[in-house]
């Protein structure tokens, strides 16, 4: 076997995509299914010349990616439900800072401790509206390892570009089964390395004042220019100030920032769209069964077909209103309560198309769940 | 360079109160960086939130303003991934030991270089007048109406007991040890602690009759003595100012440099 | 007298009425009494001619705002 194929777990496969994208600073904390990416990263990043540390909790994990961020490298910590609620506050600091990081959170059972070692998908919303106050957030996951891989490169790339923390939502399934994983070579992803300002020491660096393209150039702790960075309402300087101007004008930014590029930032795949008069939308280890009932069905003339979503948020509406258009019915796949399936209603035409099809006892959806449900739908019974 | 080199001169007058001494250890703080000659750019300023949180702001340093209570584990990222930076962390007793007693205990554990200033006023004045776990029984604040009746802790013996390679305490008046303790306490290679009895007049002092800012410094002038005196042989209430750990064992950085190169042989 | 030498000559009590807040811990801590509150409750060198350029009061101000000027 080439050594660029390996046979891994999928934690494993977003560890060597933070690799691939120069990660070189990692604080994490052990909590099932995500101890993994610490594991593996304890023993690569040194390899590297990058750093591990395993703080005294997830807070502080958080708390030291973003020390490590401010002085230039590419940083990220992963955690799990219970250690994703208590990085949120961090989280919005990092947000209202603007400051480049991957947040990997391998989903399981909740709410508490819930069900460790069993999948759900149920931190969606937790992830978009988790830390207080108005603000938008990148989260995005994948169903298999090529893609965790690649969407990892890419949390990294988007991080680096709009300068904002982006969180990378996977699950225990997808995060513990095994799976082949291609490396490719470097440079065959455009890597986007951190941005530095061309602004020479003695003249006036603003830490914040986005440039024409809308990019920020940074400037590392312990560089020629010294600003400050706080997680109160600021100007574009780093300091303090509660002008309504002001903070209108920056929390404008913080969210335009990231809905403005929705459709830039929209990554999905879709599996006979075309002609399907059903269309399945899921995302994450969901999207594997769905993918599963697509071609079985399609196999008996059945026009199925499935949006699979990379892209969570900020949520491909457009896209999603787009490729439903045709459909008599669409079908959300997912392991929660619908917290997707009432973005897809926000986001179609004639919302009373949308069904759910879920699975929520810990265990993954299957594609005789997903084939029941949609008999149900249509009338025809299990 | 003179001390007004260091300041960020167009934010000031501060918003500290009249007295408050706040000031005075960043007055003591400015002189003993101007004393080590380091240039502005190494020095990182990690600070929590609360009124001594604020001191970052005023600093001409790269300035690090992070949430209550979790500078230090802000600094310990600063500093690793960075290590030839200079980590200075000013904290409120409140933010250093209510909520952020976890990082603190685990950042002396690691001994990590970082220099650690307890700016302890036994209250969080920020929000008001509330104790803190610095405040000590029989002590009136907004939320404690009928005095309080926690214990508070012994910085000292609780960084020592973490594992702070150099532990120090002293006050506002006594500000040319002060400015001396934190000189030594950014030169030390491993975690520094320096506590200093810092007055709230507005709060503190108000609520517990203590007087104004001169009679609280005179307070300290009369209720500390240094470390190991016959004072306080005699009278143990005297509480003890000086150096009480300062030793040498590896630091968390230069032991993880050996991580790498321990990773590095290996392949 | 070797030791008059190398005392510092005072030239200057360079007080910032504008960082000045009154709180008087200049005035109370002087060992030689030269500082006082004015009407406006700003420090003033009321007797410059006793100070003997120690800079408690520089060194102990919470607002930087006095400056003790020396040859």
């Amino acid at each position: 076997m080439k050594s660029n194929v390996k046979f891994v777990q999928g934690n494993e496969a977003c560890v060597e995509g933070a690799i691939y994208a120069g990660l070189k600073f990692f604080a994490g904390y052990p909590i099932t299914p995500s101890t993994e990416i610490a594991e593996a990263l304890s023993a690569r990043l040194p390899q590297v010349g990058g750093k591990f540390i395993q703080m005294e909790d997830e807070i502080a994990s958080m708390c030291a990616i973003i020390g490590a961020s401010l002085t230039g490298h590419k940083v990220m910590t992963a955690t799990s439900g219970p250690g994703f609620s208590l990085k949120q506050e961090a989280l919005g600091y990092a947000v209202m800072a603007e400051i480049p990081c991957v947040v990997v959170n391998v989903q399981r059972g909740g709410p508490s401790t819930g069900n460790p070692t069993h999948v759900a998908q149920g931190d969606v919303m937790q992830a978009r509206w988790g830390t207080h106050g108005d603000h938008a957030i990148v989260a995005m996951t994948a169903s298999n390892h090529q893609d965790v891989f690649a969407v990892t490169v890419e949390a990294f790339n988007i991080a680096e570009t709009y300068r904002t923390p982006v969180v990378l939502l996977f699950d225990e399934v997808v995060g513990h089964m095994r799976e082949k994983l291609v490396i490719p070579a470097p440079g065959e992803i455009p890597l986007v390395e951190r941005l530095h300002t061309s602004v020479p020491g003695g003249v006036d660096y603003h830490p914040y004042l986005p440039r024409e393209d809308g990019r920020l150039p940074m400037s590392d702790f312990g560089g020629v220019h010294r600003y400050n960075v706080t997680g109160l309402f600021h100007d574009m300087w780093g300091f303090p100030s509660d002008n309504p101007g002001v903070v209108h004008g920056l929390l404008r930014h913080l969210v335009d920032k990231i809905e403005n590029n929705t459709y830039q930032m929209a990554r999905y795949k879709e599996f006979c769209l075309e002609d399907a008069d059903t269309v399945l939308v899921s995302y994450g280890s969901s999207a594997r069964s769905a993918l599963h009932v697509v071609r079985n069905r399609r196999a008996r003339g059945e026009r199925l077909g499935l949006l699979e979503l990379q892209t969570l948020w900020p949520f491909p509406a457009a896209i999603v209103r787009e490729k439903c258009a045709r459909a008599r019915s669409v079908v959300v796949v997912e392991m929660n309560t619908g917290q997707i399936m009432r973005e897809v209603k926000a986001a179609v035409s004639d919302p009373e198309r949308v069904f759910l099809a879920n699975r929520i006892d810990g265990t993954l959806i299957t594609p005789t769940d997903i084939r029941n449900i949609l008999r149900l739908i249509q009338g025809r019974g299990v | 360079m003179a001390v007004k080199d260091f300041i960020r001169e167009r934010f000031f007058p501060h918003i500290w109160c009249a007295g408050c001494g706040h000031g005075i250890v960043l007055n003591s703080l400015l002189r003993a960086v101007e004393s080590l000659g380091m240039s502005k750019n190494e020095i990182v300023m990690v600070s929590g939130i609360g009124c001594s949180s604020r001191i970052s702001g005023y600093l001409d340093f790269h300035t690090l303003h992070t949430i209550h209570g979790r500078a230090l584990a802000f600094a310990t990222g600063v500093k690793l991934s960075r290590p030839e930076l200079n980590l200075i962390v000013p904290m409120g007793d409140g933010d250093a030991l209510a909520i952020g007693g976890n990082h603190f205990i685990h950042a002396a554990r690691r001994n990590i270089d970082i220099t650690a200033i307890v700016m302890n006023n036994r209250i969080y004045g920020m929000t008001g007048g509330q104790f803190s776990p610095l405040s000590g029984c029989g002590i009136m604040a907004t939320t404690a109406p009928y005095a309080t009746v926690d214990q508070g802790f012994d910085v000292v013996e609780l960084s020592r007991a973490a594992g702070a390679t150099f532990v120090a305490r002293s006050t506002t008046y006594h500000v040319q040890q002060l400015t001396k303790l934190l000189r030594e306490a950014i030169l030390h290679e491993g975690f520094s602690v320096v506590e200093v009895l810092t007055q709230c007049p507005t709060y503190f002092g108000r609520r517990n009759k203590q007087g104004g800012a001169v009679e609280m410094m005179n307070w300290f002038k009369d209720h500390t003595t240094p470390v190991g005196s016959k004072a306080k042989a005699e009278n143990p209430d005297l509480i003890e100012r000086g150096i009480f750990v300062q030793k040498d064992l590896p630091e968390y950085c230069k032991a993880y440099d050996q991580v790498i190169e321990r990773a590095q042989k290996g392949k | 007298m070797v030791e008059a030498q190398n005392k510092p000559k005072l030239k200057e009590h360079r007080i910032n009425r504008a960082w000045c807040k009154g709180c008087g811990i200049c005035v109370a801590f002087c060992p030689k009494n030269v500082l006082e509150l004015d009407e406006t409750d700003k420090a003033v060198a009321a007797r410059p001619e006793d100070c003997i350029a120690c800079k408690l009061c520089e060194l102990r101000c919470p607002d930087l705002a006095i400056d003790i000027i020396t040859e």
